[in-house]
């Protein structure tokens, strides 16, 4: 997390400065056309084939930026992975860290949230004041925006790419949805403090991190869970409440094939019931969101997934997500979604296996479980090297990171997420995006990502405004209204070496200037990774 | 010509909107019909899915049960001629209150439901439970392509680009397949000129998307659908909104669905998504979470049918949901995952005015697992009912849409006019 990073090693930035700047001549082309065998990827020889080398940016990174390429040749595809796998050795570059400080909303708890931000409560009459909760929607949209902002700025920036790129995993994994109700306080809160510390973590602790969150909480209902005809159930807090129970077993740990049954669900969902969220007036005073309730929940004995799980409050429930964070069925779940994303649509069943008795060995260590991945023969295969299809959010962020340009304002992005079917933290079911072809390969969208590729290579996208720190860019100022400039082609080549066809630069050679890199970052080997 | 075609048409659709519900039972309509190219009747097909599992014991409600009552002390919708009372529909069933803009369709005749059908698969996951749905294969989940595609490529040639219209930036499984699918984008800048409508960006991307493999096709498919799509989507929509906020994303699709409808008879099948009908707390009665979803989809329907003018004479719309939910409400005034559902069946050939199915009560021992609506008519058989008598399509044909279906037509053989 950025807000408890280390002092700034200036040392390692100035040597990717340096790096930004060299100009490659005359890659060569035909790199790509090379098969890669696990032998010599195993091997890592020092100075990695550039194929070898855009696969782990690629498939690690959200695609190379300015540098990256050289970098990855100069010390090799192993060392590489090692660095990303680490990424608290790797500092964040300052300007990116004096932007996310900025965003002043991603450090506050949701506890300070809800009493800055959240509603007002309604007056003596019972009745809410409607012009008020208008205003306080308006004023709260600050959270979202900003949340926005410092995900888009890290995905397309921040050198710890990995990181990134499992926080996209993992956000989708454990889906929250910004637009119901309270949530949209807590969105930004959720994911820095239930998503990223845990991305390369223990996989117990982000299911423990996202089961206490007030934003899942909310999201999936919980928080109302109620052991019936217990002291406490009255008012909205009646009885069972099924939601969380169901989507933690089909969605974040077994698998809807898991092997639990129906009476499971409502064993769980009495086992959680309790876990709920603390009254505002406790949270204006500084204590915590989450809050357990003895009193809702169920002292009875549950019979969960073959256990007889004792009612002894909150401890009723750890004692059932360590049954689901251990379970076999979680491994194998976890295994076939990350060799999904990481590998291909159809992930070998031999690499889920191997991926999933790792998880188990290591007790659901993630960073174990991914260099298992990235040694796997499957993974350096040549039939899976630019055999995924980019998701909007991969489209985007490659193509802005290949560019170079300077990120102040990310709205022209985000509206682009919007437009292409994946507005960020905007998936209404708890399923979260996909990250397959069959889900965003679409005649539709292909003219949108055409049109950004053409508008940011024509350098019509005004993603350098400044950002004022209510979120919104600040007028453009004067020497900026002057003539768009288009991206470079040589900058673009450099930066994508032998990712882009000789063909592709034939076409865009015979087209005027300000279409030239809009046909590099929108041609079909640049929607592939 | 085929401009003044287009005309006269939008002014006959206006104007029958304007002065009559129901539409498509006058003289004038009924004469003018709305044909395809070739002139011939030009049946077409709305298939709306409420994402989320709409509480189909809300939508339509068996008031004249007690059980329906007892079961949701603070969720039922009050019995017709009560305040805030259902819409009686045939003296059991009433119709809630927030779709009343439905209700001239029902009086018409043209607005039925099928209860207690949904899918024979008992899965009470929205994912796997939509999946089936939209394949069309309940319990398989290896089929690779979605029903709706299947039946776009079972209609008599030649496919138009638009042929097939889906709502959204992202194909949904149920038109996902070999057909090709137009898509509609959503939202107000919808309609804005894109960079590759010039001629000069998609002539060089053109150059790049050259080949067979499957980016390429949906390349050249986009391109061809969007010049047709934006004809007959630009104009008309920037003065219909006024360039003022748009009040819900339902009533503007279904304002554009009528626009392509009326103005391009080339297109035959539409779909589009609405969620938000999860409701698991605070769901509400009369008035509340699931009221102001249902609020705007109706008045978005009613607004379809009154658009579509002629068109709707050939139009079947269907309102389809992955299952149903719990038939008592849970402890926080919501209701969790359940079985059976009522499917909406709607348009010009819709013998309606009823509500179909073999309703099994809600008595404990008649709901499934006793906790649901039980299913009693598979929504295959339903819409395959409605498919062969609407398109006129062929055993071998509906087959290949449905494989291993039970039998059509039970129950709901006489939903469609002959």
């Amino acid at each position: 997390m950025t807000r408890s990073d280390g002092p700034f090693a200036a040392g390692v930035f100035r040597l990717c400065r340096a790096l930004c700047r060299v100009v490659i001549p005359g890659l060569p082309l035909l790199a790509l056309a090379l098969p890669v065998t696990p032998a010599q990827a195993a091997g890592d020889p020092a100075g990695a084939s550039q194929a070898q080398a855009l696969h782990v940016l690629n498939r690690l990174a959200f695609g190379p930026a300015p540098g990256d390429l050289a970098h990855v040749e100069k010390i090799g595809v192993q060392a590489y992975i090692e660095e990303q796998l680490h990424p608290e050795r790797l500092p964040l570059p300052p300007g990116l860290a004096r932007r996310l400080a900025a965003l002043q909303t991603l450090e506050m708890t949701p506890s300070a949230l809800i009493a800055d931000y959240g509603p007002p409560p309604p007056g003596p009459d019972g009745k809410r004041d409607i012009a008020a909760l208008k205003a306080q929607r308006q004023r709260s949209r600050i959270i979202l925006d900003q949340a926005v902002a410092a995900r888009l700025l890290r995905a397309v920036e921040s050198p710890r790419q990995l990181q990134e790129v499992m926080v996209d995993f993992w956000y989708n994994h454990f889906n929250v949805y910004a637009h119901k109700g309270l949530d949209h306080l807590w969105i930004g809160a959720y994911e820095a403090e239930a998503i990223r510390p845990h991305a390369l973590g223990h996989f117990r602790d982000l299911l423990e991190a996202t089961a206490r969150h007030p934003a899942m909480l909310f999201y999936l209902d919980n928080w109302q869970n109620t052991a019936p005809d217990s002291p406490g159930a009255r008012g909205r807090f009646k009885g069972i409440n099924e939601n969380y129970a169901r989507e933690v077993m089909e969605l974040h740990t077994l698998g809807v094939n898991g092997g639990y049954s129906q009476a499971d669900v409502i064993a769980l969902a009495h086992i959680m019931t309790g876990w709920g969220l603390a009254p505002r007036r406790a949270a204006a005073a500084g204590q915590p969101m989450f809050r357990f309730y003895p009193r809702r929940h169920d002292e009875g004995t549950q019979s969960f997934l073959g256990h007889d799980m004792e009612g002894q409050g909150v401890a009723e429930g750890e004692a059932a997500l360590d049954l689901l964070a251990r379970a076999p069925a979680t491994a194998h779940h976890i295994a076939f979604e990350l060799a999904q994303y990481f590998v291909a649509d159809q992930p070998p069943a031999a690499l889920v296996d191997r991926l999933a008795s790792r998880f188990l060995a290591t007790d659901g260590d993630i960073r174990a479980v991914l260099e298992t991945l990235f040694r796997s023969p499957e993974f350096w295969a040549g039939a899976a090297m630019n055999s995924k299809f980019k998701t909007p959010y991969r489209f985007v962020v490659s193509a802005v990171r290949a560019s170079g340009l300077p990120l102040d304002n990310v709205r022209p992005l985000a509206g682009t997420l919007y437009q292409l079917g994946e507005p960020l933290y905007g998936c209404q079911t708890p399923d979260g995006y996909k990250n397959t072809a069959q889900a965003w390969l679409d005649a539709g969208a292909m003219t949108q990502r055409l049109s950004f590729a053409t508008r940011l290579g024509a350098g019509r996208l005004p993603l350098d405004r400044a950002i004022a720190p209510d979120g919104t860019p600040e007028a453009p100022a004067p020497e900026a209204m002057v003539r768009p400039e288009p991206l470079s082609v040589a900058a673009l080549q450099a930066t994508l070496g032998g990712m882009i066809a000789p063909a592709t630069l034939q076409v865009a050679a015979d087209e005027p200037l300000p279409l030239r890199a809009g046909l590099i970052l929108g041609a079909p080997e640049f929607m592939r990774y | 010509m085929a401009i003044d075609r287009r005309r006269f048409l939008q002014t006959a659709g206006s104007a029958a909107g304007l002065s009559l519900l129901p539409i498509g039972r006058s003289g004038f309509a009924a004469s003018l019909g709305a044909q395809g190219p070739s002139g011939a009747p030009a049946p077409r097909l709305v298939v709306i899915f409420l994402r989320g599992a709409v509480d189909g014991l809300n939508v339509v409600a068996p008031y004249g049960e007690r059980a329906y009552y007892d079961y949701r002390p603070t969720i039922a919708v009050p019995k017709p001629g009560t305040e805030d009372g259902l819409v009686d529909l045939d003296g059991h069933f009433g119709l809630h209150p927030a779709l009343s803009p439905l209700t001239p369709l029902w009086q018409a005749k043209s607005l039925a439901f099928v209860h207690a059908s949904g899918s024979p698969d008992p899965t009470r996951s929205h994912f796997d439970a939509q999946f089936y749905m939209e394949s069309g294969t309940p319990g398989i989940k290896t089929t690779p392509d979605g029903w709706m595609n299947r039946l776009l490529a079972s209609l008599p040639g030649p496919h138009r680009p638009t042929e097939g219209v889906s709502f959204g930036a992202t194909t949904p499984r149920i038109f996902t397949g070999a057909a090709a699918v137009a898509s509609v984008p959503q939202g107000r800048n919808a309609t804005r000129p894109e960079a590759t409508d010039r001629p000069l960006v998609s002539s060089a991307f053109a150059r790049l998307y050259d080949g067979n493999d499957a980016m390429s096709r949906a390349y050249r498919e986009g391109q061809a659908a969007r010049g047709k799509l934006m004809t007959d989507l630009a104009a008309d929509m920037t003065q219909a909104d006024n360039g003022a906020p748009l009040p819900d994303s339902f009533v503007t699709d279904s304002a554009r669905l009528a626009q392509l409808f009326t103005k391009d008879a080339g297109v035959r099948l539409a779909f589009i998504a609405f969620g938000g009908v999860d409701t698991h707390v605070e769901q509400g009665g009369a008035r509340g979470r699931l009221a102001s979803r249902l609020a705007p989809l109706g008045q978005g329907l009613a607004n379809l049918a009154a658009g579509l003018g002629p068109a709707w004479r050939d139009t079947i719309v269907l309102v389809i949901s992955e299952f149903g939910r719990t038939a008592r409400e849970n402890g926080n005034a919501g209701t969790d995952h359940g079985h059976g559902n009522a499917l909406w069946v709607m348009g010009g050939p819709v013998a309606g005015g009823k509500v179909y199915g073999a309703w099994p009560g809600l008595e404990s021992q008649a709901l499934y697992q006793n906790r649901d609506l039980a299913v009693t008519t598979d929504f295959r058989s339903i819409v395959a009912t409605v498919l062969e008598r609407h398109f006129r399509l062929s055993d071998t044909a509906l087959e290949r849409i449905f494989p291993a279906a039970p039998a059509r037509g039970q129950g709901v053989d006489s939903l469609v006019r002959a």
